[in-house]
């Protein structure tokens, strides 16, 4: 299974997916600028991606807690999700998605 | 030194369970710890993200929530009578001649120790930013992620963004002073208390504040001071007076003024320290948990408490180099049972 994956500059990585794993697992796991700050706990919206049009409605809805958390990025669009809320599977194979801004891993201070 | 200062052997930076555990380890080759915290209460990552939220790693534990996590550690912790500053930041860390260290915290505390242990996890929480072009230039002047006087939002035009706790009761103390209220959030659903958002709801009908479902676009102002701040709303931009804004986004974690000691870094993100004493470039700093890098490191709780235990280890030597260190087991030695008070 497959991912695309547009970084911050515009970059498209074809990524590997394994089944089961969270979107934002494969992103983190391939050293892409995702801050992923809780781990996957739908605790923190680091993980925000935009999902392009032809894939928005092959992903389950957000639940009221990702929607909660979306609530907290500055940088919402109607395509917005949570990667960590993304669970791959084989009907997934190909999805493409974009790292947010507001995702970036920060410079140190 | 002044009477102010705070003397002290250890000087722990960040409440989180991995500084907790570090008091406990470091408890035990008696050392008195100093524990400073951004946060108003100990747990770190795990109380302010996901206290509910269940983890099952850690050793003796199936499952156990952020929060019984912090409790546990706070319990285990009690016999060592470790001092807590919550709520303040430490700004300032210098080496002085007798190789102490004097650290200044953004509160005006000072403490003078022979060991920094910094166990800040993804750093020091700080509001999330809103990415609007030039909202630097406001920030502290007109643009505020907290409010610290009430009295700097009289007779001004404010507009809140956010939808959470912050942005509704700072919607409902500010009221009665501003100029001009608005709230914006994305959505017309809140996810702060059904009393707020149902107050905050009232004011809206009897006209006092104005309520727009949008998000931040620009801002337009001189020198510091807004005027007017756009937003993208379902029927395009619109403008709102403004001369006081407070974006309410929530916290992140970001490295803040621990970047600029000097120490080390991995990908100017991560403190650099060995894998024998977790000690930093410096000499009598440490750094555990998730701040620090080393190869081969992991992000677990589990690592971090490892890595307080020969941490301890080491700044025993530091503030008793005349001492010996004897390696002891809790269950078997009574000098240890003693200082946790079961013998």
């Amino acid at each position: 299974m497959r991912i695309f994956v547009t970084d911050q500059d515009g970059t498209e990585h074809e990524l590997e997916a394994l089944e089961g794993w969270r979107v934002m697992e494969v992103i983190r796991d391939w050293g892409l600028n995702i801050k992923a700050e809780c781990g996957g706990s739908c605790a923190c919206a680091t993980c925000h991606v935009f999902v392009d049009a032809e894939w928005q409605d092959k992903l389950n809805p957000p639940t009221d807690e990702e929607e909660d958390m979306l609530d907290t990025v500055a940088d919402y669009e109607a395509n917005s999700r949570l990667s960590c809320q993304i669970l791959m599977s084989e009907e997934l194979d190909g999805l493409k998605v974009t790292l947010a801004d507001s995702a970036r891993q920060d410079e140190a201070a | 030194m002044s009477g102010n200062e705070i003397v002290t052997d250890v000087v722990i930076i960040g409440a989180g369970p991995v500084g907790l555990f570090a008091v406990f380890e470091l408890g035990l080759v008696d050392l008195k710890c100093q524990v400073i915290d951004i946060l108003d209460r100990a747990g770190g990552q795990c109380a302010e993200l996901y206290p509910e939220k269940p983890i099952y790693d850690i050793p003796a534990f199936p499952e156990i929530s952020g929060q019984g996590l912090t409790d546990n550690l706070m319990k285990q912790i009690q016999p060592f009578g470790a001092e807590f500053h919550f709520s303040q930041m430490v700004a300032n860390v210098e080496k002085l001649e007798d190789g102490t260290f004097r650290l200044t915290t953004d509160a005006g505390e000072v403490f003078i120790t022979k060991v920094v242990v910094i166990a800040a996890g993804g750093g020091s929480f700080q509001p999330k930013r809103p990415p609007v072009e030039d909202v630097e230039q406001y920030e502290g002047k007109s643009v505020f992620y907290a409010v610290r006087k009430m009295e700097d939002f009289r007779d001004q035009d404010i507009v809140i963004v956010g939808g959470g706790d912050s942005a509704l009761d700072w919607t409902l103390n500010l009221e009665p002073l501003a100029r001009s209220l608005t709230l914006v959030h994305r959505r017309d659903q809140f996810r702060g208390h059904a009393d707020s958002v149902n107050k905050m709801r009232a004011l809206v009908e009897e006209g006092r504040i104005n309520f727009i479902t949008g998000q931040l676009g620009r801002l337009e102002g001189e020198n510091g001071q807004l005027k007017e701040v756009y937003l993208k709303t379902a029927g395009g931009e619109l403008g709102v007076p403004a001369t006081r804004l407070l974006p309410f986004f929530g916290l992140t974690m970001k490295l803040g003024p621990v970047a600029d000691w000097g120490l080390d870094l991995h990908d100017n993100a991560l403190i650099k320290v060995d894998t024998e004493k977790f000690e930093t470039s410096e000499p009598g700093i440490f750094a555990i948990g998730d701040i620090n890098w080393y190869p081969g490191k992991l992000k677990l709780i589990l690592s971090g408490f490892h890595e307080g235990a020969l941490m301890a280890q080491a700044a025993k030597k530091i503030v008793h180099p005349d001492q010996k260190v004897i390696f002891q087991y809790t269950t078997s030695s009574t000098q240890l049972q003693k200082k946790l008070g079961v013998a």
